[in-house]
């Protein structure tokens, strides 16, 4: 694979994502929600430091819930789909390129521009924080380091759509029904089962650790030094188990999350059954 | 020369040349799902020789050239320039410039189209908003070939122009740009005019006819027979995923077109004179409702059609051919 070609791709996939309507649409809401969030929550706390910021971020991430795995999954479902269905991938992938470095490049552009979606919200919440000289640094660049994690994540989950789509319509009918799965089904269906068969701790917890918004919750509270009490059992009890190690943990299971859907994404991809 | 004659003087002098093969398709298979779509297909294309792939719509010519192109799984093997087009899919590329039906650009300019698909075939570039060059490689000569491609292909006015913008012709006069910005040895077309109206289409093959001259060997899908005849040197004719035969130019026009009608605009007075001599010469003719003699002869008969009439001091004063129906 050489590198060149790939950034080749990337660039340009970043200015085509960059030029994306729902891009910019999404941009500009999460922007506008976070820094309204952000100065409700300091109001409401009266300049209580670290308080304040807790509010915020506490605000923050049920609408992170919502915004980012749209934002990834809708990108990366256009991200190839859009182009074989118009025509621009078969003429892309008859120049002197590896499907490897088209893939990849595709995905460090899209990549790029949904992480400068979000640090356009994230910066206008941190100046809202840094102007009032409330909030802890730590725990906002935490908070920031799993929301991308989740973004790159849900980015994975649309190529792999993408992969499998030949138009742009159907990928991104099949993006909003894969968020409508993470996003109210995973946890409607937790809830469930948690009433029906009463499962034990450690069982709940895997089923919570399957889905990437809630082990993303599980590391956004964390971060936040909050108590895992809100999440009920299965938060008490990863905090007992695995203790100062959880949000690497967490981490390390969004990052498989990531290398897992595009893995998978791109070995679809690479198939030359078809062209 | 016959039919067979010419087949066989075609696969001598092919064996002769087989040295010099730049490309060479050998025993190539392509199955999709149950359907064969290539079926042990073999051709070999000399440097400098140009063959056109000739066939119905689902006859294998797009299958081939995205074989030879490496961009599907096949058995047998195919090499371009030396390159293995299963192994080395990426080298294969290097060595051809592509020309789809219709080539499907991002929303760029122009120029910000010929430096993307630059970077890509790894080409010297000037930026002149730089003032620097940038990227890479292979060929010194590059940094001025866009512009004076560019020039070549009548692209030069509209460099700022987005390429949604072009026309049909335009466009593919950018994709015939992109083909050869790396100036490779190969160049491979799939119905480049089949969607372009009569006059880009004539200014396409006019540019096509000069890359001709310059001796690129050309590999090219076509059911039309002007292209074929003004690029050819060879066609090897496909039907259901296999080369049938492999003819001239002439031989298909013989082959594919044994009769014509020839409409004949001749004064009122001597219509039916004419009539009467075409048939006494054996020539199936009638009168049209248009005031017009038609006549239906084989090809080649057309010139002695007109001298048999000239002679009979009958007056054509202007004429019209229709071929006999090509494929599709």
């Amino acid at each position: 694979m050489e590198l060149s070609l790939l950034w080749t791709i990337a660039m340009r996939e970043l200015r085509e994502s960059l030029r994306n309507k729902w891009l910019v649409f999404y941009a500009v809401g999460f922007a506008a929600l976070a820094f309204a969030l952000s100065q409700a929550s300091l109001a409401s706390a009266g300049y209580s430091g670290l308080g304040g910021f807790g509010r915020t971020a506490a605000s923050l991430i049920n609408a992170l819930l919502l915004f980012v795995p749209l934002l990834g999954l809708s990108v990366g479902a256009n991200a190839i789909a859009a182009d074989r269905e118009k025509g621009s991938l078969a003429y892309l992938m008859a120049q002197p390129v590896s499907r490897a470095e088209i893939f990849f490049g595709k995905a460090v552009g899209s990549g790029v521009a949904v992480t400068a979606a979000l640090a356009v919200g994230f910066g206008l919440a941190a100046i809202a924080l840094a102007t009032s000289g409330d909030g802890e640094a730590s725990a906002f660049i935490a908070l920031t380091f799993f929301t991308v994690l989740l973004a790159l994540a849900s980015l994975g989950l649309g190529f792999l759509i993408s992969t499998f789509t030949r138009k742009g319509a159907t990928a991104t009918g099949a993006a909003l029904l894969c968020w409508l799965g993470l996003v109210f089904f995973g946890d409607l269906g937790i809830v469930g089962i948690t009433l029906s068969l009463r499962p034990t701790p450690s069982t709940l917890l895997a089923m919570l650790l399957i889905n990437p918004l809630q082990i993303f919750k599980l590391g956004a509270i964390y971060s936040l030094r909050a108590t895992l009490d809100t999440l009920g059992a299965a938060g008490q009890y990863a905090a007992y188990q695995f203790g100062e190690a959880l949000p690497f943990l967490l981490a390390s299971l969004l990052l498989a999350w990531i290398a897992l859907s595009f893995g998978i994404a791109f070995v679809f991809f690479n198939r030359k059954s078809d062209a | 020369m016959n039919q067979n004659n010419i087949v066989g003087t075609l696969h001598a002098s092919r064996t002769s040349l087989q040295n010099t093969s730049l490309v060479r398709v050998q025993d190539v298979t392509k199955r999709y799902n149950k359907s064969v779509a290539l079926d042990n297909v073999s051709l070999d294309v000399s440097a400098g020789e140009s063959v056109a792939l000739w066939g119905e719509n689902g006859a294998g010519k797009t299958t081939l050239i995205k074989a030879i192109l490496g961009l599907i799984d096949f058995q047998g093997s195919i090499l371009v320039d030396g390159h293995d087009a299963k192994r080395n899919g990426k080298d294969v590329r290097r060595s051809i410039g592509y020309v789809p039906q219709e080539a499907i650009f991002y929303d760029m300019s122009v120029q910000a189209t010929m430096g993307f698909y630059a970077r890509l075939k790894k080409i010297k570039i000037k930026d002149q908003r730089l003032n620097s060059e940038s990227l890479i490689i292979n060929n010194q000569s590059s940094v001025e070939r866009i512009p004076s491609l560019l020039e070549k292909l009548g692209l030069a006015d509209h460099i700022h122009k987005p390429v949604p913008a072009l026309s049909g012709g335009l466009k593919q006069r950018l994709a015939l740009a992109v083909a050869l910005l790396a100036d490779p040895p190969v160049l491979v077309f799939d119905e480049p005019t089949a969607n372009l109206d009569v006059k880009a289409r004539r200014d396409y093959l006019a540019l096509l006819a000069t890359l001709r001259k310059e001796n690129k060997t050309i590999i090219f899908a076509s059911h039309r027979m002007e292209e074929v005849e003004s690029l050819a040197d060879r066609v090897a004719i496909m039907e259901s995923g296999r080369i049938v035969e492999s003819l001239t130019p002439g031989a298909v026009r013989l082959k594919l077109t044994p009769h014509v009608e020839l409409t004949l605009w001749i004064a009122d007075s001597e219509r039916a004179r004419a009539l009467h001599c075409l048939e006494q010469e054996g020539v199936i003719a009638h009168l049209n409702g248009r005031g017009t003699v038609v006549a239906h002869i084989s090809a080649e008969q057309k010139l002695n059609t007109l001298q048999l009439l000239a002679k009979q001091g009958i007056t054509i004063t202007d004429f019209e051919i229709e071929r006999g129906k090509l494929w599709n």
